[in-house]
């Protein structure tokens, strides 16, 4: 019995030594996790290098990359929402690839640049995007063409207008900017050319005029009706949609299937997507650039294999399949030149909005800045608790706070 | 012969005891007491050069954080108001349940003690439904009195009665429990002196029920007062936190400011502040006891 346990016990032992040596390991969220494995497989057959993928939810996703970085476990190659990069090189938990990608000769100019800057800090390149996400304006054609507006809105004044006529006519609010979401102040900021952070961001630059302008225009959607300002009243925003409780809509990529799936067979044909309108005429304006990207563990031993299944993960055959599998919209121009997505009109839109994007401020803070301040601050306004002059007085001095420590590490020169 | 036991023998005797209680309570209470005077964050994290030792700033910043303030706030509304309330549904329940006139006590023993262990995620989807502005049960029944539609999760007047709404329902059959071992505890002969001596019902329960329930209630409040300060999950799955900080608790805005935003310096001395907010609370309390201890 004894030596039986022990022959187990040195068994398990060399092939988990072994399995040590030829094994990448990967980390992968949510529909990404599960579906990744199907494209993995071919990697394996092509590198004869096992790939482990181990897929983590992602409402636990940020804890557990932290955690693993404490513990000395993170894996050689993982997803990383592309606002997470800033805090992961502030940890020092990844690579910059630019000498991998000038080794492996990686054409870096295929990529949607305002998507690719977000994964650049301080001039480096941190992350390669592998799939993009961005905001456009999602729409109830029918709804517009009974009031006589064929067109979606190409500017903030047409936004307006628009939505002031729609809730005249129909008396239901016209479009729905969450109180508990930030994107639609940021997304408005940034089309105004709001600085958002200055001095190499470790200063609030939330009382500049661009700032505060957006925020006006925003406000007077809660205050005249023509937006839902307490998030309760819509709970269901398919249901919402479908019953013309809201005409307009700015949200990601993932809702057209949602939208196919949840909305009702009558009116499927009756919506439609477009780039979000600018406040001035340079449409499209610009909208967020999200996504993920695929980064290296700086720990890792593995570093130039892990670029090759990094390189391969973003090829635009591999980038066109993983559409099929879940929807992640690629991140490469030559991949939507794909029929499959070319030919669909709801993607369109995406495709000239992937071209006008904008990166965040990249610092470790900016997350909490959004969640914890800016989008109180959008809560206040729309309760009408708080002016948007004071409001944006608030939010500079709450951040100079949360900056504080950014600033001095800054000035000691321990942080770039 | 008796024979003197040393100190040593004793202490080799506990070490084991002794050992696990200082790696696993000791020495992360004292880490934790030591970061609490650092700025421990995410920078640190990668790099221990950025660790700064700050004294008592954490502390300080604390008295000057509106938001912990509204936490604090948010908290001793929700001990002081859902507490008591709380109490009082499970004695009335046990009350209830003791009397000889309410036939299959068992099974609604039973049905009152489900939603203690049912896990509140569950709960909270079913209860957000109840919560719905426009679909949801409660507004239906307001609506029957012809009382207007009230937004419960979504206005910050009503979301802290919402939460301590579903907390009372979630946990007041763990404390009628123990209410009814209690009631059964008391000796029937009392009452059937009482009876001879032609008390009223009400004279019953408040001469002998009460009295002798004392040291139940006395327990029941405390770990309720302690269960109830450390209020969490009902906040972080109904309303996180929302609307407008009227539901962030203190161990949700330390959670927050720990897990999410990795302040841990910060998060650790709001835990601390927490400890002796409850520490003297539980001494009243003490204090308070012997005055009603039979």
């Amino acid at each position: 019995m004894k030596r039986e346990l022990i022959i187990i016990f040195l068994v398990s032992f060399f092939i988990s030594c072994s399995k040590k040596d030829d094994t990448l390991t990967f980390w992968a969220m949510g529909v990404e996790g599960e579906n990744v494995i199907k494209l993995t497989t071919e990697f394996e057959r092509q590198y004869k290098i096992k790939v482990k993928v181990q897929q983590i939810p992602w409402s636990a996703a940020h804890e557990k990359l932290i955690t693993a970085f404490v513990s000395n476990t993170l894996p050689d190659v993982f997803q990383l929402g592309n606002t997470w990069i800033p805090e992961f090189v502030a940890l020092n938990a990844i690579i910059s690839l630019d000498s991998l990608c000038e080794k492996n000769n990686f054409d870096l100019n295929d990529f949607f640049d305002g998507i690719l800057e977000s994964n650049k800090i301080d001039g480096n390149l941190y992350g390669i995007p592998w799939y993009v996400d961005t905001r456009v304006l999602f729409y109830r054609k029918d709804i517009m063409e009974k009031l006589g507006r064929k067109n979606p809105p190409k500017t903030w004044e047409e936004l307006y207008q628009l939505s002031k006529l729609i809730h005249e006519k129909t008396n239901q609010y016209a479009i729905y900017f969450p109180t508990n979401e930030w994107v639609p102040l940021i997304v408005l900021a940034l089309q105004n050319k709001a600085q958002l952070l200055s001095d190499n961001f470790t200063e609030p630059a939330f009382t500049c005029s661009n700032f505060v302008q957006a925020f006006n225009f925003l406000a007077r959607f809660y205050h005249e009706n023509l937006s839902p300002s307490n998030i309760t009243e819509v709970t269901n925003i398919y249901q919402a949609f479908e019953e013309g409780y809201i005409t307009m809509y700015i949200t990601g990529p993932w809702n057209i299937s949602e939208f196919k799936k949840r909305i009702k067979r009558e009116i499927q044909n009756s919506w439609m997507t477009a780039p979000l309108p600018s406040p001035d005429s340079s449409y499209p304006g610009v909208s967020l650039a999200g996504g993920a990207s695929l980064v290296i563990n700086s720990k890792s031993r593995k570093k130039d294999l892990a670029f090759k299944l990094v390189e391969f993960l973003s090829r635009p055959e591999i980038q066109i399949k993983f559409y099929n599998l879940i929807s992640a919209l690629p991140s490469r121009r030559s991949a939507w030149i794909n029929s499959n997505l070319v030919n669909d009109k709801y993607l369109q839109p995406f495709r000239i909005q992937l071209e006008k994007t904008q990166a965040m401020p990249k610092i470790a803070e900016w997350e909490n800045i959004m969640i914890s301040r800016i989008q109180k601050y959008v809560e206040e306004v729309a309760m009408k608790k708080v002016t948007v002059l004071e409001a944006c007085d608030n939010l500079n001095n709450e951040t100079r706070k949360l900056l504080r420590k950014r600033k001095e590490l800054v000035s000691q020169g321990l942080l770039k | 012969m008796k024979e003197k036991t040393s100190i040593g023998i004793v202490l080799i005797f506990l070490s084991p005891a002794l050992s696990a209680i200082f790696l696993f309570f000791i020495l992360p209470l004292l880490s934790a007491l030591f970061i609490s005077f650092t700025d421990f964050d995410i920078y640190t994290l990668g790099d221990f050069r950025r660790l700064k030792f700050v004294g008592l700033e954490n502390y300080i910043k604390i008295f000057e954080d509106d938001l912990f303030y509204k936490a604090l706030y948010n908290t001793f509304y929700f001990v002081f108001i859902g507490g008591p309330l709380s109490i009082i549904t499970s004695l009335l329940a046990a009350l209830l349940l003791n009397s000889k006139f309410i036939k299959l006590k068992k099974f609604f023993r039973t049905v009152y003690f489900l939603p203690v262990v049912t896990t509140i995620v569950a709960v909270a989807i079913v209860w957000r439904y109840l919560y719905h502005p426009r679909f949801g049960v409660f507004n239906y029944i307001l609506s029957l009195f012809g009382i207007n539609a009230i937004d419960w999760l979504g206005d910050p007047k009503y979301a802290m009665p919402a939460i301590i709404l579903l907390a009372i329902w979630k946990n007041f059959g763990y404390n009628m429990i123990l209410f009814i071992a209690g009631l059964q505890n008391i000796p029937t002969e009392l009452y059937e002196a009482a009876e001879l001596d032609g008390a009223s019902n009400w004279q019953k329960f408040k001469e002998i029920t009460l009295p002798f329930l004392a040291p139940t209630t006395f327990f029941i409040s405390i770990i309720t007062m302690i269960g109830y300060f450390q209020l969490f999950a009902e906040p972080y799955v109904m309303t996180q936190g929302g609307p407008l900080n009227s539901t962030l608790s203190m161990v949700l805005y330390m959670y927050q400011e720990g897990f999410r935003w990795w302040n841990i310096g910060y998060s650790v001395s709001i835990a601390f502040i927490l400890f002796i907010i409850i520490l003297i609370i539980t001494l009243i309390q003490f204090r308070y006891e012997k005055k009603i201890h039979y």
